[in-house]
């Protein structure tokens, strides 16, 4: 049966076809519509981890016991992972073990642009990488295959481009799924020097007999149009090179991206004129190809940053221009994501802005507060730093500094890695204040379960993370819950826990407004007796514009959540029914 | 030779669901199709871009400037934005909505005026108020339905294919409107 899916709801369908019975992963964009697709596969256990390391031990014990495993993550996340999956590479597997790693070029969703690529090289563990979603099904399952015959994990590389594009894919049986049998090898899977000195040799020798698997593999193709450019190529790129160039160039599409063929690429590259190297992100392919002493076209030709698109190739391939594009020359105001509207988050911020604080921010919708009219962000870096840079700030400058900032972090997030900066702030006698989002679900990437919010991927009820208790725990005294639309009363708890000289937090709880158990009603309107002191349009919701010199509510994109009625000084904004 | 769709929004709109349907009915009338999605912060209220290419055989899931043979705006601005995308002998379909962004709302930019008059120079423009069909059909909610009719009538896939992907795609209980919805589209003068 032919199906059109989504790259990651094929990746998905590929490890239910190789028998995969274990699953763990923490969302991420673009990788995280993997494991919710795994979840209609009722044969597979899938869970969201509270982080990618978790997710990836997860998956690393399920291998060990011998089951088929899969833990999958955005780039960034690979950052958080990597330290089991550097040793994991000398262990080896039991049942096969395969790390999806989505990148995210053109950072449609991202911090960075980071090319996972390098992990492969660095962690000497192989990489497929398909270019749409049926080569996301066919690798998925090869990977499988070849983690079990070689005793090695597998990363499978996907971008934007391939998780989120749907393209046709032909469905096919799931395989068994018997477990391996489990057998005490400590010499195997206890990596301590004396054993993992060992295991290093057998990583090395394994890394040579894959680069000979990579010389034959039927997944590094060649096609041959009798060209004079020859074009080296992976994943999404390729297509983009495929649809630029059509059959004015031969192709050598890497599916393997490591470790690569060698030979295989010298002998290609030794039959044409010129050989351009295609590849997104950094020149990986391109300085392989210039340390076997092949002379290539790359980086000098295609940018080192963003997204590719053919006519990009095009241009600089084969000179062509591409069809005319008609520019009207006016400027077109952009459209940045905004916090929708009901967005507990703009409570947060407006209230942050009001009082003029230093705000660490981090991961999450709510790094829209960055944004103006609520420009409130000082910092983004990764998951958790708005915690521990806060932390180090106020270290640097002192608690007068200290005083007047805030971290803000999502409920998701602080379990993600706030609560171990927490835990320095409260070990290491800072005086810091920390805020929880605390809007019932990961939200960014698209409603998500977490272990705060007391269901599972299933949706089945589980023990719920009280964040009050957890801080209370750890050692702060401090804890208030406080809701953040109650404008007046936020402003006062922010106030008084910020002039603290111990830690404090603030957990402002008020679930997300896109959830379905949220139900706004009605709509908001100004009156006429408004005095246009314009405050209700420092709020930045999207349904609240100026009209005619005033402001003015757009009824079709308020969702009568009210918060506007308690910013107005003069009560003009009232809720309508 | 592939048809390249390109359908503009803002986040919110049901443009994704829209992609969706639009390459169900490829799918139905046997042709190879990619369709390229927007997920994550991006959707956020912010501009959304989806792709659908269908033909013979399809490359990559994008489309570039100056390729696409059909833009289907969901709102005024966006339509605007997305221009140098359409191909010189491309039809441009938009609805008559217009949505301001956050730097209009803050007063930082202005949302230009006389948007359709512009396009209509530059380029064959259909002007749809789908809102408007979209509630004659029954729901307001279907002005994706009222777009994908419009559209429907410049590319090949039969009449029959649209409305099985429909029935598909809807619960049960919404077909008759949708239908509706998609015939309002489907035999508008444009």
């Amino acid at each position: 049966m032919k199906k059109l899916m989504l790259g990651n709801a094929a990746v998905a369908r590929g490890a239910y076809e190789a028998g995969v019975r274990v699953v763990s992963s923490y969302p991420g964009t673009p990788s995280t519509e993997i494991t919710e697709n795994i979840v209609q596969y009722e044969e597979i256990y899938a869970e969201w981890a509270p982080n990618e390391k978790v997710a990836a031990e997860v998956a690393i014990g399920a291998s060990i016991g011998g089951a088929r495993a899969m833990s999958c993550m955005k780039h960034v996340g690979l950052n958080v992972m990597a330290d089991p999956v550097f040793t994991v590479s000398y262990t080896g597997v039991n049942g096969g073990l395969v790390f999806c790693v989505a990148d995210d070029q053109g950072m449609h969703s991202s911090q960075n642009e980071q090319d996972s690529r390098h992990y492969a090289k660095a962690s000497k563990i192989p990489m497929l990488e398909p270019s749409d979603s049926a080569e996301c099904k066919e690798f998925t399952k090869l990977a499988y295959e070849l983690s079990e015959a070689y005793d090695c994990p597998m990363f499978l590389r996907l971008s934007t481009r391939v998780s989120h594009s749907q393209s046709i894919v032909e469905l096919e049986e799931r395989r068994g799924d018997a477990l391996k049998d489990y057998k005490k090898d400590p010499a195997k899977y206890v990596m301590m020097p004396g054993n993992a000195i060992k295991r290093h040799v057998y990583v090395e020798e394994r890394l040579r007999r894959m680069q000979e698997y990579a010389e034959t593999a039927s997944i590094n193709t060649i096609e041959e149009n009798g060209s004079k450019i020859g074009v080296i190529s992976a994943g999404i790129a390729y297509l983009y090179a495929k649809e630029a160039l059509g059959d004015k160039a031969d192709y050598l599409k890497l599916g393997m991206v490591y470790p690569l063929p060698e030979k295989k690429i010298i002998d290609f590259a030794a039959k044409y004129e010129k050989v351009y190297v295609i590849e997104e992100l950094d020149p990986v392919l391109e300085m392989h190809c210039r340390s076997l002493g092949i002379e290539v076209i790359g980086k000098e030709a295609f940018t080192l940053l963003g997204e590719y698109t053919p006519r990009m190739i095009a241009k600089a391939v084969l000179g062509e221009d591409g069809g005319k594009v008609t520019e009207l020359g006016e400027p077109i105001p952009v459209r940045p994501p905004v916090m929708c509207a009901g967005c507990p988050h703009r409570g947060t911020f407006y209230v942050l802005k009001k009082l003029g604080l230093n705000v660490c921010g981090d991961i999450g919708c709510y790094t829209l507060g960055a944004v103006a009219p609520l420009s409130s962000i000082d910092t983004t870096i990764c998951m958790g730093a708005s915690v521990s840079a806060a932390m180090g700030m106020a270290k640097a400058r002192g608690d007068e500094f200290a005083k007047k900032t805030v971290s803000v972090i999502g409920d998701s997030t602080f379990i993600h890695s706030g609560i171990t900066g927490l835990i320095d702030i409260v070990y290491n006698k800072g005086i810091n204040t920390v805020i929880i989002l605390d809007n019932s679900i990961t939200g960014m990437t698209g409603h998500q379960d977490n272990p705060t919010t007391g269901y599972t991927i299933r949706g089945e009820e589980t023990k719920q993370v009280n964040l009050l208790t957890l801080c209370k725990a750890v050692g702060v005294e401090h804890v208030v819950v406080a809701d953040p639309f109650d404008l007046k009363g936020f402003e006062k708890v922010v106030k008084e826990e910020t002039q603290r000289e111990e830690p404090s937090v603030i957990i402002a709880q008020r679930p997300c407004a896109l959830l379905k158990s949220v139900k706004y009603s009605g709509h908001c309107t100004i009156g006429a007796d408004c005095k246009n002191c314009k405050l209700c349009m420092k709020l930045g919701c999207p349904a609240i514009s100026i009209k005619d010199g005033k402001p003015f509510i757009d009824e079709s994109q308020c969702n009568g959540c009210g918060l506007c009625t308690g910013v107005c000084p003069f009560g003009c904004i009232k809720k309508e029914d | 030779m592939t048809k390249n769709i390109m359908i503009v929004g803002v986040g919110g709109q049901g443009t994704l669901l829209a992609s969706r349907i639009l390459g169900n009915a490829v799918i139905g009338a046997g042709l190879d199709v990619k369709v390229s999605e927007v997920h994550g912060m991006s959707q956020r209220g912010g501009s959304v871009v989806t792709y659908v290419k269908y033909g013979e055989k399809v490359q990559s899931p994008i489309v570039d400037k100056g390729c696409a043979d059909i833009i289907l705006a969901f709102e005024q601005l966006e339509a605007y934005r997305a221009l140098p995308y359409l191909k010189e002998d491309g039809r441009m379909i938009v609805n008559n909505q217009k949505i301001n962004p956050m730097p209009v709302i803050t007063g930082a930019a202005e949302y230009p005026e006389g948007i359709c008059e512009k396009l209509a120079e530059a380029c064959d423009l259909t002007v749809v108020d789908a809102a408007a069909l979209a509630a004659e059909a029954g729901s307001i909610k279907a002005v994706n339905v009222v777009l994908i009719g419009v559209m429907a009538t410049s590319t090949d896939i039969p009449y029959e294919d649209w409305i099985a992907t429909i029935r598909s795609t809807v619960p049960p209980k919404f077909v008759e409107m949708n239908v509706k919805a998609f015939d309002l589209g489907y035999h508008l003068k444009g």
